[in-house]
């Protein structure tokens, strides 16, 4: 075990490594890992309002916001593609505590008591619970999909190389993982705002010990004790 | 654009009815294209270069009679011909002028995303209106013939219009102008079916059993019509298809899923709105500093102490 367990650090903003315990308050996430999540937030908020311009005419008004109807097929491609980028940063930084686990499914099982604000009912959650684990895992998924069905029918570039057929398949596939994608992103949202502190989190990086006993015990537990297996906690 | 004086009766991406209350005194209009008469002279294809003012680039020989090889933004119609050996062992060389079918049901226009960058008027035609056009070719995804072509000069779909700038002032379409044997009329789409029955009867009793009027109902009948020797067979004109319909693929994508997948994307919002107003936000609490406090304490106790074996109080049965 650690004999650092503990110690409050007080270091110059802008060198705030993760999982401490700084000014009586817990570093959630570093500046590089909130500016790629906001990054990722912005192109998936451009994408989404782009792509759902084309998909429903209720909508298509969004394509004022890109310069009309033109440049919004010009440019949602490519912001697509700047997402997915960005979101394989931000999920190289996070891929590590996104293992699934047995108590993971547990506290999935158990989603009543999660809605209902019942937490001391559910396993201990470690830095991410099940139902942010199952998010990441689905956004890997649609992000995938609307990777692969967006270049089959992306214009005048790729789609050229494409049959009819393929094309019309990929044009469904990419509707359904945006569909897909989008809700999870509400629910995530959602989260975000219910969950009190979540946003300082992930705006300021920091939470305070007892948002992470509340809400992530067993990462309270391994920031506390210094047990924590992130780089940089040592 | 004037949609009442253009009598538009259908517009991509528009959910409200076009202004309809002068019931359009034109009636559906067709072309008839009589294979059996067609001798692949291409005039009509020279005319509608003319009319529409559209020169395709030089191209290359690829070996057939077809030229251009396929359609394009600036060739709307072309001639396809292909060779068929019949049963009794004879060539038949079967031309088929290809272009649009203005379907009445027409995929493009459904599978359009544009306000009003496919319209189909009354008298059945189905036109593109470029300056909506936003390139994007969902048109050729919807299309169960594929005849949509996006310029690769100014990413706009284009496709046979049925000369409908003609159509409208009481011309015929360039190419039936300009078509040497009569293959190709043009006429109300009634009078056309009715020649269309002269021509079968015509084409039995030369011993074309088989010979049809092609008028695909899968999408609700076009107001471009083939008369057909080999009716039976379709396939044999260049691959004519069958039965052609709108793609299942399209219709889901474009027809259920549409207002269901945006409809479920509100719901979601709504019901956090409602867990929100219900459940209310999750806090953490001052107990919860507490706790964490404590927790803290505790810790930092178990391993601030050295925890010298001698300081342990002895006792039976303690273990470490
Ligand atoms: S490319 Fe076709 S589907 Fe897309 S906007 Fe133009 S006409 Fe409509």
């Amino acid at each position: 075990m650690s004999t650092q367990a503990g110690r409050i650090e007080t270091t110059r903003v802008g060198e705030r490594p993760r999982d401490r315990v700084i000014d009586g308050a817990i570093v959630r996430y570093t500046a590089g890992e909130r500016i790629t999540h906001w990054i990722v937030a912005l192109a998936f908020i451009l994408a989404a309002l782009s792509g759902l311009a084309m998909f429903h005419r209720a909508v298509f008004w969004f394509s004022v916001f890109f310069g009309g109807g033109p440049w919004t097929r010009v440019l949602h491609p490519f912001i697509g593609l700047f997402m997915v980028l960005a979101f394989v940063l931000l999920a190289l930084l996070v891929q590590s505590d996104n293992r699934m686990s047995a108590a993971d499914w547990r506290w999935l099982r158990q989603w009543r008591d999660v809605l209902g604000n019942r937490e001391e009912r559910l396993p201990e959650v470690g830095r991410y619970n099940g139902g942010q684990k199952l998010l990441f895992f689905v956004q890997i998924l649609c992000l995938v999909g609307l990777l692969v069905s967006g270049i089959i029918f992306w214009r005048p570039y790729f789609a050229i190389y494409f049959s009819i057929p393929v094309i019309r398949i990929a044009a469904l596939v990419h509707a359904i993982c945006a569909f897909v994608l989008i809700i999870a992103v509400i629910v995530h949202i959602y989260a975000g705002i219910w969950v009190r502190g979540s946003v300082r989190a992930m705006t300021r990086g920091l939470v305070s010990p007892g948002w992470a006993w509340k809400h992530h015990r067993a990462w309270f537990r391994e920031v506390t004790n210094g047990t924590s297996p992130r780089p940089g906690a040592h | 654009m004037p949609l009442q004086s253009l009598d538009i009766v259908r517009r991509s991406a528009t959910t409200q009815p076009p202004p309809g209350v002068r019931a359009a005194a034109s009636p559906s209009v067709a072309k008839l294209i009589d294979t059996s008469k067609c001798i692949g002279c291409k005039a009509c294809q020279v005319a509608c270069m003319e009319w529409n003012d559209l020169r395709d680039g030089i191209g290359t020989n690829v070996g057939v009679y077809d030229n251009p090889p396929d359609l394009t933004d600036q060739s709307w119609t072309v001639m396809r011909f292909s060779e068929y050996e019949n049963p009794s062992g004879n060539l038949e060389w079967l031309i088929r002028k290809d272009g649009c079918m203005h379907c009445q049901d027409p995929g493009c226009l459904k599978a359009c995303p544009a306000p009003g960058a496919i319209v189909q008027y009354a008298n059945g035609i189905v036109d593109f209106q470029e300056e909506n056009c936003i390139g994007c070719g969902y048109c050729i995804a919807g299309c169960p013939f594929n005849i949509p072509r996006i310029s690769r000069r100014d990413h706009k779909a284009y496709k046979c219009t049925l000369c409908s700038d003609r159509v409208a002032v009481g011309l015929e379409p360039a190419c039936i102008k300009a078509c040497p044997t009569g293959a190709l009329v043009f006429g109300t789409k009634e009078d056309m079916i009715q020649h269309a029955a002269e021509r079968v009867q015509d084409l039995k009793s030369r011993g074309f059993e088989q010979a049809a009027l092609y008028d695909p109902q899968g999408v609700e009948g076009t107001h471009v019509m083939y008369v057909l020797h080999h009716g039976d067979q379709p396939e044999l004109y260049s691959d004519l298809p069958k039965d052609p319909r709108i793609s299942p693929t399209v219709r889901l994508w474009k027809g259920i899923a549409k207002p269901i997948g945006l409809a479920l994307m509100g719901f979601a919002a709504l019901t956090g709105f409602l867990h929100y107003v219900r459940v209310g936000p999750n806090e953490t609490t001052e107990r919860d500093e507490e706790a964490a406090a404590e927790a803290r304490k505790r810790t930092e106790e178990q391993t601030k102490r050295p925890a010298p074996p001698e300081t342990r109080p002895p006792g039976p049965g303690k273990q470490s």
